[in-house]
C-alpha cells in the first residue's frame, strides 16, 4: 500500500494501491485538482476513460481534462465551449477584416499603377 | 389497486437509458427528448447521469437548454478525441488565430509600406481600417488562454481537424 495517498484515493478516503490508476496524475500536493475532476465527470468515468487510453497520453488526457472541468465550474453554462464559440467568432470576424484589408490593398497597388501610366504619359 | 406516481406519456431519453420511470418532474425530460437517445448517451458515458442532473439543478430554468447543448458538443468532441477533447479544437482554433494575426501584420506592413512611398492619398482612410477597428485591437491582444500552455503540444499539431460551430451560436 502507498504510504502516501494520491490526492484521488484521498477524496476518496479509500487505500491507495501501488497501481492506482489515478496517482501517477494526482499528487497528493494538489487536492483540487482532482476535486474539480471529480465534481464534473465522477470518479469512476475519469477511470474508466484513462483504462481506456495508452498510458503514454494519460497524462496529456488529465489535463485537458482538468483544464475542461475548470471551465465547467467557472461557467456551467457554456464550460469551455464558451471559448471555442469566441474563437470562432473572432476568427470569422478577423478573415472578413483580413480580405477587406487586403483588398484595399489591391485597390491601393491599382492606383499606384495608374498614377505611374499616367506619369508616363 | 395501490396508487402511484402519473407515468409520464412516454419516457425521456435519459429514463429510457437509465431503465427508470419518467416523471413529471424528471429534470432531464426537458431536454433529452426520447426521439434522440444519442445525445443523452453521449452525455452519459463522459459525465455520467448524477453529474449531468447536479449541473442542471445548479443552473436557472432557462440556462438548462443552453447547458445542455454544451455539454453534448463537449461530450461529442471528447468522444471523438479522448485525449484533448475540446482543448485539441481550442489549440486549433488558437493555432489559426496566431496564423491569422500574422496576416493582418504583413498586411499592415505592406498598406505602411504605400503610405511611406506616398501613393497612396487615400491613406489615412486606409490605415483607418486597421487602427479603428474593434476587432483588430481584440484580436491583437493574444487570447490569454497561459493554462493551455501546460499541455506540452507534441501532439496537438495533428489536432486540425474541422469542428462545427456550437449549437447556441
Amino acid at each position: 500500500m502507498n504510504p502516501k495517498r494520491c490526492a484521488a484515493c484521498k477524496y476518496l478516503r479509500r487505500r491507495c494501491p501501488k497501481d492506482c490508476i489515478f496517482s501517477p496524475y494526482f499528487p497528493p500536493s494538489d487536492p483540487d485538482k482532482f476535486a474539480c475532476i471529480h465534481r464534473i465527470y465522477g470518479a469512476g468515468n475519469i477511470s474508466k476513460m484513462l483504462q481506456q487510453l495508452p498510458v503514454q497520453t494519460r497524462a496529456e488526457a488529465v489535463k485537458s481534462l482538468s483544464f475542461e472541468a475548470k471551465c465547467r465550474v467557472e461557467d456551467p453554462v457554456y464550460g469551455c465551449v464558451g471559448i471555442i464559440s469566441l474563437l470562432q467568432t473572432q476568427i470569422q470576424e478577423t478573415q472578413t477584416l483580413l480580405a477587406k484589408t487586403q483588398a484595399e490593398i489591391a485597390v491601393a497597388q491599382t492606383k499606384h499603377s495608374q498614377t505611374q501610366i499616367s506619369e508616363f504619359m | 389497486m395501490r396508487g402511484h406516481e402519473p407515468r409520464s406519456s412516454s419516457s425521456c431519453a435519459a429514463c429510457k437509458l437509465l431503465k427508470r420511470r419518467c416523471t413529471p418532474t424528471c429534470i432531464f425530460a426537458p431536454h433529452f427528448r426520447s426521439s434522440d437517445q444519442i445525445t443523452f448517451a453521449k452525455v452519459h458515458k463522459v459525465f455520467g447521469a448524477s453529474n449531468v442532473s447536479k449541473l442542471l439543478s445548479e443552473v436557472p430554468e432557462e440556462q438548462r437548454q443552453e447547458t445542455v447543448n454544451s455539454l453534448a458538443y463537449e461530450a461529442d468532441v471528447r468522444l471523438k478525441d479522448p485525449v484533448y477533447g475540446c482543448i485539441g479544437a481550442i489549440a486549433s482554433l488558437q493555432k489559426k488565430m496566431l496564423e491569422l494575426q500574422h496576416d493582418i501584420a504583413v498586411a499592415r506592413n505592406r498598406l505602411l509600406a504605400h503610405n511611406a512611398s506616398g501613393v497612396n492619398n487615400n491613406n489615412n482612410h486606409v490605415l483607418s481600417t486597421l487602427d479603428d477597428s474593434p476587432q483588430l485591437a481584440a484580436f491583437l491582444d493574444l487570447v490569454p488562454y497561459s493554462d493551455l500552455m501546460l499541455l506540452d503540444g507534441s501532439g496537438l499539431d495533428a489536432y486540425l481537424y474541422d469542428i462545427g460551430p456550437p449549437p447556441f451560436v
